[in-house]
């Protein structure tokens, strides 16, 4: 449908004598509004949820009154609160670099959006190196960290950019090679190829490893408890984002949210069948079962994560680091060199 | 050829950082109030660290000396704002034995400051668990532990009308017989509490990371804590069995049977797992006391003019931060020649510059936590 749709605006604009550019431009402005429209709604459930996933762990209601229901509004009560904020730039800051960090966190965010596989056709661009893209690009984000940390003229800041390098270094290399196996068994790097190739049995299943190896290194790649240290709140106050307010910080905290959901939904498509799932009800389409169990496995993987990070400590800069460089990494390099001899002797 | 033997200081400070100082505090989550830390560090690494206090004098002790002793009362609630009974318990005693045993404490007055003491130890050492726990970036059990806390500030409530400042000790027994629902709820209380124990054991002590945490970080050896005059769970946590309540008995602490738990390494971790332990003695004691509350007064007979005979006198109590001790110069008047506090937390604070360098920030927060401080008390 949708094919059929851009297809005829070509059509039309060459009628028209439209060049086709204006027919592009105006596709990516539809699609990138779109995608900022399900970051933003998106994003505003996380935080409503994960606070009320949060309360009832521990013995508490949460948000119960903006909006009614259960405080549902509370997320844009929240987003409305940080707009009208006040600006704050510190006097020690280096102004350029401070407003641009956020941006450069947030627009890497938004980016990642383009190779989610919601479900059949609804891609924005099913490039051919989707993981290596997810790969490379979610580690734009620390650039973007270190930048804040290191314009804001705080030494607490600067403490918390220079643990998050340290931090996303170190979690980047697992991450690949965790995901490796997974490239292995399905020969491509294409999101649709990795779905296609889970059509009989879901990559969790051989690659358990690699998926509780990835998962842990998605855990650290976002900042999540327990691997929060770069805004360690009892250390550090609040790490890199210690001196923003107002829109910027509402930008960091939106990237990490949004950043949950990727990492989620490359974890899905990988390693849980991405939008497989059987129809429930017969009546409805093809392509609602297929969003449905992608969004539904997503956020299950979300849930988890919210989950760990209420009953979990924070870990220690140096025991982060043995962690993924003494214990993730050779496992998951074993798992990648035994999914490799058993995938030759099996042929 | 005999060239330098050491290098130029270029060569030799190359692959080190630069030393930088940060000053945490006092304004920072985690120090507990307005306590600021000026630390040296290399990297992450906590070089030197030398704390800096006063943010919250309020001149305690030369108001005491102003006011006559029945008045100090109020003020004593003020110093470790969270285990205010204890403070009046350690505030009232001191002046009864400055009457040299003139005035007798009723039977029932004597379980009545037992109970609320020990139940006082509990709310302050949750308190102290759930804001380590914190520290540590686990929120979870600092909602448990203040849900635990609500429960026993409602007894207090109960009995003495108020929730953190109760002034309800007075010179010669309490304030105000206990309410009649009280030995219910309290017991219910206890019955609620007990199982609550293990439940935080689920997400802290089992837990590896709160393990990995707390194990083999800023250990204080005997001998430092001996010189620093170091005191209750800080002290015991080292391995030294010092507990007044068995030491230097008062109220009537002698009656009753509970362990006193020691540590072995003096770690965070034994810090932790005393005052964890503390807690079901402390259980222990209020229940065996409940049993056998006897009928009574709670008021002994006290003269009209409280003026204590001329002298000095030192006494001590075991507060849940460790020795609270008033020291009183009698002039022979109605108002104290001399007020002086002992407090454990401001005792127990000047170790950390022995005990932090070499440890990361974040382990500093967790050593921090572990001392148990109350600014309230530190700075008085």
């Amino acid at each position: 449908m949708i094919e059929q749709l851009v297809q005829r605006l070509y059509t039309l604009s060459a009628t028209w004598d439209i060049p086709p550019l204006v027919v592009q431009l105006l596709l990516m402005v539809v699609v990138a509004v779109i995608i900022i429209l399900f970051v933003s709604v998106s994003v505003m459930f996380l935080v409503w949820w994960e606070r009320k996933i949060s309360a009832h762990i521990q013995a508490r209601f949460g948000p119960m009154r903006v909006g009614g229901w259960h405080g549902w509004a509370q997320s844009i009560a929240d987003g409305i609160k940080l707009i009208l904020k006040e600006d704050i730039v510190p006097q020690a800051a280096d102004r350029i670099i401070f407003a641009l960090a956020p941006m450069v966190v947030f627009a890497t965010a938004l980016t990642l959006y383009i190779i989610i596989p919601f479900g059949p056709g609804l891609i924005v661009k099913d490039l051919n190196i989707g993981v290596l893209f997810y790969i490379s690009l979610s580690s734009l984000t620390v650039v973007g960290i270190v930048m804040a940390g290191w314009s804001s003229g705080n030494k607490y800041s600067a403490l918390g950019a220079l643990r998050s390098a340290a931090q996303v270094v170190s979690y980047e290399v697992p991450l690949v090679v965790s995901v490796l196996p997974v490239i292995m068994l399905a020969g491509s790097l294409r999101m649709t190829d990795i779905i296609a190739a889970q059509e009989k049995i879901w990559f969790i299943v051989p690659q358990v490893v690699a998926f509780l190896t990835f998962f842990t290194a998605a855990l650290a790649e976002t900042n999540r408890l327990p691997f929060d240290i770069p805004e360690a709140e009892s250390e550090l106050v609040a790490g890199f984002h210690v001196e923003y307010s107002g829109i910027r910080f509402a930008m960091f905290f939106m990237a990490e949210y949004a950043n949950m959901f990727t990492v989620s939904a490359i974890a899905v498509t990988c390693f849980l069948g991405g939008w497989r799932g059987p129809a429930l009800v017969p009546f409805l389409p093809e392509k609602f079962w297929a969003v449905f169990w992608f969004l539904t496995k997503t956020y299950f993987l979300i849930f988890v994560m919210i989950w760990l990070r209420w009953t979990l400590a924070r870990l220690r800069v140096d025991q982060l680091m043995n962690l993924g460089w003494k214990v993730l990494l050779p496992i998951a390099f074993l798992n990648l060199g035994v999914t490799g001899v058993v995938m030759v002797l099996l042929g | 050829m005999a060239e330098t033997v050491q290098a130029p200081v270029e060569e030799r400070t190359k692959d080190r950082m630069e030393e930088m100082y940060v000053n945490m505090g006092p304004q920072h989550p985690s120090t507990h109030g307005v306590l600021r830390l000026l630390l040296k560090l290399d990297g992450e690494v906590v070089l030197e660290c030398t704390p800096y206090i006063g943010y919250l004098h309020r001149c305690h002790e030369k108001i005491g000396e102003n006011r006559t002793y029945t008045q100090v009362i109020p003020y004593t609630d003020r110093l470790d704002y969270l285990a205010s009974m204890y403070n009046n318990w350690g505030y009232v005693l001191a002046v009864e034995r400055l009457f040299g045993g003139d005035i007798k404490i009723p039977e029932r007055a004597e379980y009545i400051r037992l109970i609320l003491g020990e139940l006082q130890r509990i709310a302050s050492h949750l308190i102290w668990l759930g804001t380590f726990g914190l520290d540590l970036g686990n929120f979870t059990i600092f909602m448990y532990c203040f849900r635990e806390r609500e429960m026993i500030l409602d007894l207090f409530e109960s009995v003495s009308g108020q929730r953190l400042n109760y002034s309800f000790y007075r010179i010669g027994g309490v304030a105000l017989d206990l309410p009649d629902s009280f030995v219910s709820d309290c017991k219910a209380f206890l019955e609620w509490f007990k199982p609550r124990l293990p439940e935080y054991d689920a997400i802290t002590t089992d837990n590896i990371i709160w393990q990995k945490r707390t194990q083999g970080l800023g250990i204080l050896p005997k001998d430092i804590a001996l010189s620093c005059a170091a005191s209750g769970p800080m002290l015991r946590a080292s391995g030294i069995k010092w507990d007044l309540r068995r030491e230097d008995p008062y109220g009537i602490y002698n009656r009753f049977e509970f362990d006193i738990p020691v540590g072995e390494n003096g770690d965070v971790w034994d810090r932790f797992w005393v005052r964890r332990r503390e807690m079901e003695e402390s259980v222990k004691i209020v229940e065996q006391a409940l049993e056998q509350l006897p009928p009574g007064e709670v008021m002994g007979k006290v003269p009209k003019k409280l003026a204590p005979p001329p002298g000095d006198l030192y006494s001590r109590v075991e507060s849940p931060r460790g020795e609270l001790g008033f020291y009183l110069v009698s002039d022979g008047s109605t108002k104290p020649y001399r007020y002086k506090v002992r407090s454990p937390a401001f005792v127990n604070l000047s170790t950390l510059p022995s005990i932090a360098p070499g440890h990361l920030v974040a382990d500093m927060v967790a050593i921090l936590g572990s001392i148990d401080i109350v600014l309230g008390e530190v700075d008085r």
